[in-house]
């Protein structure tokens, strides 16, 4: 673990802006600016900007990229037009989760593969140990692309206004603009996020993602960090990699069937996911809500009445948006029903709690 | 930089403590909550519980993280601040005023192993 740290093309700013910074996914991120709270409001309520340089941005190109793409993404690439973008996983073929990604349909030809940072090298020999005869090329291209995520109710605004491109109004959810820099790089604006807001992900070379960052903090946009990153995405009930899926938990166990074309042919892990689907799932991520205000972190038990330990919490905060103590588990299928209630052991104490659905709070995207 | 105050006594835990006759009014020192940021749930123990020193009474939960409270005397609870259970963020506006619990020292020779302000600020950095 002793590895130094890698930077992004905008940690000078972050030092700059006295951000609290952390080692994650092998990168000096910040976790904070300005404190949480304000951060996480400022993008329920405004607008709020996210360096996620870290992320990883995998090309799939040649003459079977389609049909490879489908053979090792759980989503459907087959009818996906070009500016259109689809979310899903990779799986093993025992329906463990190699990550979640995001697959872009290029308009020249390709897909670029949007992944989780920590998983970056292991995606990508993933990916090329799965080419065998399909005529693909496929080349990591994380270390040309800088990112910056613009999400809230005033992103819209103020992606526009950064870009100078009225258009951006008209970009779809979960569908992306290619753009051109000053140099004629590439520069993707997609619709998409991590928050549960309307927002904007931009895509461009580290210089011109460093002039973006420059221009957002000159118009007055929150610069946010991981540490609200995290509190937005779980009060939406969107997964984090390593927590809410990983190798021992399968998208079908996560409650992300709806991810998983099971019509498709065939894909890596489609048998397994298909079982888990027909049989249910041993354990599976549900939502839980407390009745106290005591906080469940991951790795607390979840235990039935009797004190049996039936599962363990992955993700839990006291909710910001929602004021009330809230959590991830993975438990077992049996106390995994609506209603269900349960205890989270805090420390010396027992707490009861509900399972709940796991979208805490209602999302706002543009569709 | 985080603010000491004098006149008090501090834990290589970051507990201050404020000696009032034989008790003990315990809290965190302004480095600690700053370090914790944005304090959303404190978890206080129940009055007239015994405690000995060194030993956990309770913990601070920021959004982020918990972090756990030490007891740096041994004694009986005597008081909890209650009010903290409604209002979490006065340990970060006023960590010097928001005590935690008052404690009944049944040791008060234990308070000789606590720090100094000044030795204190050589930990708080």
């Amino acid at each position: 673990m002793d590895q130094e740290l890698k930077t992004t093309c905008l940690h000078d700013e972050h030092i700059a802006l006295g951000a609290k910074m952390s080692p994650f996914a092998g990168f000096d991120m910040p976790i904070q600016y300005d404190g949480i709270i304000q951060e996480h409001n400022a993008v329920r309520h405004a607008v709020g900007v996210f360096d996620v340089s870290h992320m990883g941005e995998i090309v799939v190109d040649g003459p079977d990229a389609a049909a490879f793409v489908n053979h090792i993404f759980t989503g459907d690439v087959r009818e996906l037009e070009p500016g259109h973008i689809v979310y899903g996983m990779m799986c093993y073929p025992d329906g463990g989760t190699v990550d979640d990604l995001l697959v872009y349909k290029e308009f020249e030809s390709g897909f670029l593969l949007v992944v989780n940072a920590a998983n970056i090298d292991k995606d990508y020999e993933w990916i090329l140990a799965q080419t065998g005869d399909f005529q693909v090329e496929v080349f990591n291209d994380s270390e040309s692309w800088g990112q910056i995520a613009v999400q809230g109710p005033g992103a819209e605004d103020a992606v526009v206004r950064l870009m100078g491109v009225e258009e951006l109004r008209d970009v779809e959810f979960y569908t992306f603009c290619a753009l051109e820099d000053e140099e004629g790089g590439r520069v993707i604006v997609s619709r998409t996020g991590y928050t549960g807001e309307d927002g904007f992900e931009i895509y461009a070379s580290p210089d011109v993602i460093k002039d973006l960052w420059a221009a957002l903090m000159e118009d007055g946009v929150q610069p946010c960090g991981l540490g609200c990153r995290d509190t937005l995405r779980f009060e939406a009930g969107l997964p984090l990699y390593g927590d809410e899926l990983s190798p021992e938990i399968s998208p079908v166990m996560a409650g992300f069937s709806m991810f998983c074309k099971l019509d498709k042919p065939e894909f890596i892990g489609k048998e397994a996911l298909a079982k888990q689907k027909a049989e249910g799932a041993p354990r599976k991520v549900v939502g839980l809500e407390l009745e106290d205000s005591a906080i469940p972190r991951a790795g607390y038990p979840v235990e039935t009445e009797d004190g049996t330990q039936v599962g363990v919490v992955t993700t839990g905060y006291h909710s910001i948006s929602l004021d009330k103590s809230i959590a991830f588990a993975l438990v077992d299928a049996a106390h995994a029903a609506l209603g269900t209630p349960l205890f989270v052991r805090i420390r010396k104490k027992v707490f009861p709690c509900t399972v709940v659905k796991k979208r805490f709070y209602k999302t706002n995207y543009k569709k | 930089m985080s603010r000491i105050i004098e006149g008090l006594l501090y834990s290589e835990s970051h507990e201050w403590v404020k000696v009032e006759g034989d008790l003990a009014v315990i809290g965190v020192s302004d480095f600690a909550q700053a370090e914790m940021g944005d304090i959303t749930y404190v978890d206080l123990p129940a009055e007239g519980d015994e405690i000995e020193a060194g030993e956990e009474f309770g913990a601070l939960e920021s959004v982020k993280a918990s972090s756990e409270l030490y007891c740096p005397v041994s004694g009986t609870i005597e008081a909890v601040n209650s009010e903290l259970e409604d209002a979490p963020e006065k340990v970060n506006e006023d960590p010097y005023g928001a005590w935690i619990i008052k404690v009944r020292m049944s040791d008060a020779a234990q308070l000789d192993s606590l720090l100094s302000p000044e030795a204190y600020s050589e930990i708080a950095k």
